[in-house]
């Protein structure tokens, strides 16, 4: 630091002289984060915000399916105690309920994938261990999916 | 750790860590669901005999703790969903914690008999 005390006069009293005026004003300063031409183009992809609103529209629809799949596995006609395979082939019967599940498979399992992507990222804080976790994840996902989606395709009630 | 920085919210943290917890336990319990119900690809028997452990006591009383962690995410997530969404949202999310609370309340109470009665009358009997 220069023991020089002339530039304290710009940091004086309130009256002081300032060091800007109309014709010489203050340099501007951009908004912090702003979009300009020099953010580079990846940080404007918007799949966080795409996976965030399909959190909530998911949800949504969930709601229903879910509630609805509660109510008739675990509520009605006498609850979990009917639940058999002459059951399932009864409501496989009809495509409607095959649409019901499906919707309700590939819903949940997308939403709770993310939702467990998210978890990862907050806790893991390692770069590998986040990589193994969510190849893992995406591996179970992926696979769970699948198989459902098969079983409810070909789903054979006279497989005997 | 030095004394007074960990962030201990109200509400709104406890609202978000029963969601959190709530969401990763159905996913899991939603990969088993799936590999149990492929089973109806294999037989009706293997398939049968599965479900054959769901109808006792311990599962009934999974099932129920099930049931109340689906229902909370449930309603809480409309409740996320309606601080993000609807303008006055932010300024009601403290009341509509409450009022999902009591609704689940109700909720759960009424689940009882539908899910338990089955492992009650095993345990004690028609
Ligand atoms: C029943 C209707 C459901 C609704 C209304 C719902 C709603 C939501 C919402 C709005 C979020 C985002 C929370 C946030 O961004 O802070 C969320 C997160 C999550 N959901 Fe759901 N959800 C439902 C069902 C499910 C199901 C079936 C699963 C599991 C397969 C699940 C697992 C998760 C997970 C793991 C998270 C992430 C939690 C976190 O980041 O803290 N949800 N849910």
């Amino acid at each position: 630091m220069s023991s020089d005390t002339s530039s304290a006069q710009a940091i004086g009293s309130v009256e002081g002289v300032s060091l800007y005026d109309a014709d010489n004003p203050a340099p501007y300063i951009e908004a912090p984060r702003k979009r300009t031409g020099k953010t580079p183009r990846s940080t404007r992809g918007n799949f966080e915000m795409a996976a965030w609103l399909f959190m909530r529209l998911s949800g949504i629809v969930l709601v229903v399916l879910v509630i609805g799949h509660l109510l008739i596995q675990l509520v009605l006609d006498g609850g979990v105690s009917k639940v058999g395979f002459a059951f399932v082939a009864g409501r496989w019967a009809s495509p409607f309920w095959q649409v019901w599940d499906l919707l309700m498979l590939w819903l949940a399992m997308l939403h709770g994938a993310n939702g467990l992507r998210t978890v990862i990222n907050d806790y893991a804080e390692r770069a590998n261990t986040r990589l193994w976790l969510k190849g893992l994840l995406y591996t179970a996902t992926v696979f769970t999916i699948l198989l459902g989606t098969l079983v409810i395709f070909t789903f054979d009630p006279n497989i005997r | 750790m030095p004394a007074g920085t960990l962030y201990r919210g109200r509400e709104g943290m406890w609202s978000w860590v029963a969601h959190r917890v709530t969401g990763v336990l159905i996913f899991f319990f939603l990969f088993v669901h799936v590999l149990d119900t492929a089973l109806v690809r294999v037989s009706p028997e293997a398939y049968d005999d599965v479900v054959a452990t769901y109808k006792t006591p311990i599962v009934a009383l999974l099932e129920y703790g099930l049931v109340a962690a689906i229902l909370f995410h449930a309603l809480n997530g409309l409740r996320v969903i309606a601080v993000d969404f609807w303008s006055k949202g932010p300024r009601y999310q403290k009341q509509m914690l409450w009022s999902v609370v009591g609704i689940w309340i109700v909720l759960m109470a009424g689940a009882v008999y539908p899910v338990l009665g089955h492992a009650y009358r095993v345990l004690f009997g028609e």
